[in-house]
């Protein structure tokens, strides 16, 4: 029963459970995999290259093989042969020039799913070879153009202080000369595959109202535009629906419109509903990564470890297409110079193609790559100093009225200091690095920290341009009822839009209901990317969600009677009560998208993690024995599903620092299996002690929430490598740490 | 073949041929699927189900090896309409998040609550389990919470 405001518990800032949860542990959750079969349905396949780079000649299909009942599918019958994305360079299908081995060239259909994987190997492919450019720095020489006319598919440069000026290396390098200490270095990561549990999948068919494509996604509406361009159907004749879905981490952000165009062209050819779900090697293989990264960097401080200058070249491995590769390389950027500020700053940023699959969005998009580098790096001037590494970060951290790299002033929510002091109490770490610091015998324990921030929502003017829009409809009975395109895909979406609805319109948690994201019956309310969906979609969320209880309670002021019968006199009378409102973001926003200068985000979340390892020095395996980290999440509206980001995003990181590894052989990836490219087991993750700090954002929903998705990737794999060089006193530059590394560095640190 | 099974309790007669996937013939002519395909070949334990009380991967299980044999999956742990302690337990302290994962990680949960505990730890029971979201914390103490609740519920006090 609906209540008045006077009864109303307030539910943000409670651990109330999952609303999603109950469907999710007895089974019933459909996911796309799980939808029952559509009379007729097909199963689609995709026929690959084998090569990373060539000109198709021809497409052969065995003539001893029956193909009457399998659809067939080229790139001769894409209406438009693009994926509407930032750019128009990548094919649905590869018609001629092959970029990347696991190009899909043809598609299959049949209704028997054993026949659809026997078509596929009747199909061979005619491909002339042609020379590959398989890393960054080939990809910087130019010796083989594989993408526009010098392979850099995006360049950014951020200046501070006097390196603020047209001949900025000269002036950087002058400043750098004047510091008292200089130190340089270089940092590489590599690729990590998002391995969400779920495969990528979707469902598509044509009918008298459109195309229709239901799937497993994080973005209905990038679906929803690729398939307005590729098909150049009218937008109410799309219609694009999320399914439950088995987690995704940027993984199915922009990937999903890919698969879905191709069932969709199945569909459309065959004139039946398509189902198309990759197995795992097809999805490791054929599906975005991480960028790789390499970042060198120099700087200069004062003797005290005062930072002063910093000069930095990030290289980003973009793949053979661009997908979202200038959007991940300018977050990359922006973080580039860490959680510290710096007088002077040069930071150059380029992406470059090459002939392995197009590296996309994972958690973090191009933060965790420079955050490790900045990381490391200050750890390095630490030892220089012979100063405490942390002490370094403490005395050099970002703070109230702080200046960015950007020129952001940063006037409010920040808790770099608060997160670190927390984390270094909790952990005790001043006592153990001292243990530590010891001599050890066989078994090695060592102690590291990251601290870090990292950006809420768009950069800069992004969300102006993007005009989120979010509403909330009253239903009988006082219900209301959400609709947004920001999905849940694990993180708790719809859980926690509910308790600021609740909490906003005053009505029980239980009387609010969560639309399923299709693009038909819910607004644009943007992608479900970049920290944005509780801090900005959430704020509409919350607005819309006043506004109606608002409406509701004025007809209960005049005419009495308790909420419910006073909703349902409103909906008699107006016969339908919606709040559709867009988002504005703060005023104070100034952001010159030319010079990369200015208010880069509105805010940032912040956070220190601290890792704990022991190294088997015989055996180079690292056991992490113990993980705190406290972080600024604004306010928690729901602090169990805050911890279960935190924890999630960190044990990721860690994966990324000491399992995960794809192997590569002349573009091939010869690990596209869970068996090989190995992430943590519940014995591999450490405990977490996890410590929540508030320090609000007032803007953000629930009394100042922040955007913490991506956060707690960046900051585990600085840390754990800081505690295994602790442990080793050998540096650990490079990801990943596999024993085999650690071996191999051990050995040739010996040596000299 | 006509193959005999129970499952959750209840004997089904399928018509599948005995070189099929347990996991395919749950999910399809049975319609439990409630467990999940993850990579295929055992490594990520989301179809994980109980073969005569122990923990399987059916997606590595060929259904002629179940004839007579009783089968546990997800769609079998709750009471009638009322969650198990373990199944709440999730619900309510994070221990499912995108949920893919769930049901083969309350299955062999189930296990560990059912099994001698002494020989293996909680952990290890689950470590044939990928999680790609929690970082398996909010896993584990949502396992203990439920063997609290258990105690809780079996003893009528807060036990040790």
């Amino acid at each position: 029963m609906s209540q008045g405001p006077s009864q109303h518990l307030p539910t943000v800032g409670k651990s109330v459970p999952r609303a999603d949860g109950t469907p999710k542990v007895i089974g019933t959750a459909r996911y796309v995999d799980d939808l029952p079969a559509m009379p007729g349905e097909l199963h689609g396949a995709t026929v690959r290259s084998p090569v990373p780079r060539g000109i198709l000649k021809s497409i052969r299909f065995d003539p001893n093989f029956d193909w009457s009942d399998i659809t067939i599918v080229t790139a001769e019958d894409v209406p438009l042969n693009t994926v509407a994305l930032i750019a128009e360079d990548q094919p649905v299908l590869a018609a001629r020039h092959i970029n990347h081995a696991y190009e899909p060239i043809v598609l299959l259909a049949c209704a028997d799913k054993r026949r659809v994987l026997l078509a596929k190997n009747a199909v061979s492919l005619d491909i002339e070879a042609l020379p590959t450019v398989l890393d960054v720095h080939e990809s910087l020489k130019n010796t083989h153009t594989v993408w526009g006319t010098d392979n850099i598919q995006k360049r950014y440069l951020i200046t501070k202080g006097r390196a603020d000026t047209e001949d900025s290396v000269s002036a950087i390098d002058a400043v750098l000369a004047e510091c008292e200490v200089r130190v340089s270095g270089s940092y590489s990561s590599h690729h990590q595959e998002q391995l969400y549990i779920e495969p990528q999948g979707v469902v598509a068919w044509w009918d008298e109202s459109g195309v229709h494509a239901t799937g497993s996604l994080q973005c209905p509406f990038y679906v929803h535009k690729a398939f307005l361009k590729t098909f150049g159907e009218q937008p109410s004749r799309i219609h694009i629906t999320q399914a439950v879905t088995g987690g995704g981490f940027g993984g199915k952000e922009e990937y999903p419109s890919i698969i879905a165009l191709h069932a969709a062209l199945l569909s459309k050819k065959s004139g039946k509903p398509v189902r198309m779900i990759y197995d795992r090697k097809e999805d490791i293989e054929a599906t975005t990564k991480r960028h790789p990264a390499f970042c060198e960097i120099e700087t200069g401080c004062d003797k005290d470890g005062k930072l002063r200058a910093i000069k930095m070249r990030v290289l980003m491995d973009g793949g053979a297409y661009l997908t979202l590769t200038p959007v991940v390389l300018s977050r990359g950027a922006l973080h580039a110079s860490g959680a510290y500020e710096w007088e002077h700053a040069r930071i150059e940023a380029l992406a470059l193609a090459t002939n392995t699959p197009p590296n996309g969005a994972f958690r973090g998009f191009g933060a965790p790559q420079t955050i490790w580098a900045i990381e490391r790096h200050i750890d390095k001037v630490a030892a220089v100093l012979g100063m405490d590494p942390l002490e370094l970060k403490r005395k050099n951290i970002l703070k109230l009225g702080s200046v960015t790299a950007t020129g952001q002033v940063l006037h409010t929510s920040v808790a770099g200091v608060e997160c670190l002091e927390k984390a270094r109490a909790v952990s005790e770490y001043d006592r153990r690095r001292k243990a530590y610091s010891e001599k050890q015998g066989r078994i090695a324990r060592g102690i590291g920290a990251a601290v870090f921030m990292h950006g809420a929502g768009f950069t800069g003017s992004g969300e102006r341009y993007l005009k989120g829009k979010a509403a909330v409809d009253l239903l009988p009975g006082g219900r209301l009822r959400i609709r947004t395109a920001s999905t849940d895909i694990g993180q708790g979406t719809e859980t926690v839009f509910r308790q600021i609805v609740s909490d906003a319109a005053q009505v029980p948690l239980s009387d609010v209901d969560f639309a399923v994201p299709c693009t038909t019956h819910v607004p644009d309310s943007g992608p479900t990317v970049a920290s944005r969906t509780v801090m900005v979609v959430g704020s509409i969320v919350e607005a819309a969600a006043r506004e109606v209880g608002d409406r509701v309670r004025k007809e209960q002021q005049a005419s009495g009677g308790t909420f419910a019968e006073a909703a349902d006199r409103l909906l008699a009378r107006e016969g339908e009560v919606t709040s559709l409102l867009q988002y504005s973001p703060p005023s104070y926003i100034q952001w010159d998208d030319q010079h990369y200068r200015g208010d880069a985000y509105p805010c940032f979340a912040w956070a220190c993690f601290i890792a704990e390892v022991e190294v088997d020095r015989e055996t180079f395996e690292v056991t992490v024995t113990n993980f705190w980290s406290a972080t600024d999440v604004g306010r928690a509206i729901n602090p169990t599903q805050c911890r279960g980001q935190i924890e999630g995003g960190a044990l990721q990181a860690i994966g990324w620092a000491l399992f995960e590894e794809l192997v590569w052989d002349k573009g091939i990836i010869k690990n596209p299996r869970m068996t090989n490219y190995i992430v943590p087991t519940a014995l591999d993750a450490p405990p977490f002690h996890t410590v929540l700090v508030e320090e609000p954002f007032s803007f953000g929903p629930g009394g100042g929430a922040k955007g913490i998705g991506e956060l707690p990737m960046d900051g585990g794999a600085p840390a754990v490598a800081a505690a295994v060089e602790h442990a080793l006193g050998i540096p650990m530059d490079d990801l990943p740490l596999t024993p085999e590394r650690l071996f191999a560095r051990s050995a040739s640190g010996a040596q000299t | 073949m006509n193959l005999t099974l129970t499952i959750n309790g209840t004997v089904h007669h399928v018509e599948a041929s005995p070189t099929a996937r347990l996991l395919d013939v749950l999910r399809g002519p049975l319609g439990l699927t409630g467990s999940k395909e993850g990579c295929g070949e055992g490594e990520c334990g989301a179809c994980t189900v109980l073969l005569d009380g122990d923990p399987v991967n059916a997606c590595l299980v060929l259904v002629g090896q179940c004839e007579g044999r009783s089968i546990l999956t997800v769609e079998g742990l709750a009471h009638g309409q009322t969650l198990s302690p373990l199944q709440q337990a999730f619900v309510g302290h994070g221990g499912a998040q995108c949920g893919i994962c769930t049901p083969g990680m309350l299955i062999s949960a189930h296990a560990y609550e059912k099994s001698t505990k002494s020989l293996v730890t909680l952990r290890e029971s689950i470590a044939g389990n990928i999680c790609r979201c929690t970082g398996y914390q909010r896993i584990v103490d949502s396992i203990t919470q439920a063997e609290h609740e258990d105690r809780v519920q079996t003893f009528g006090t807060v036990g040790s």
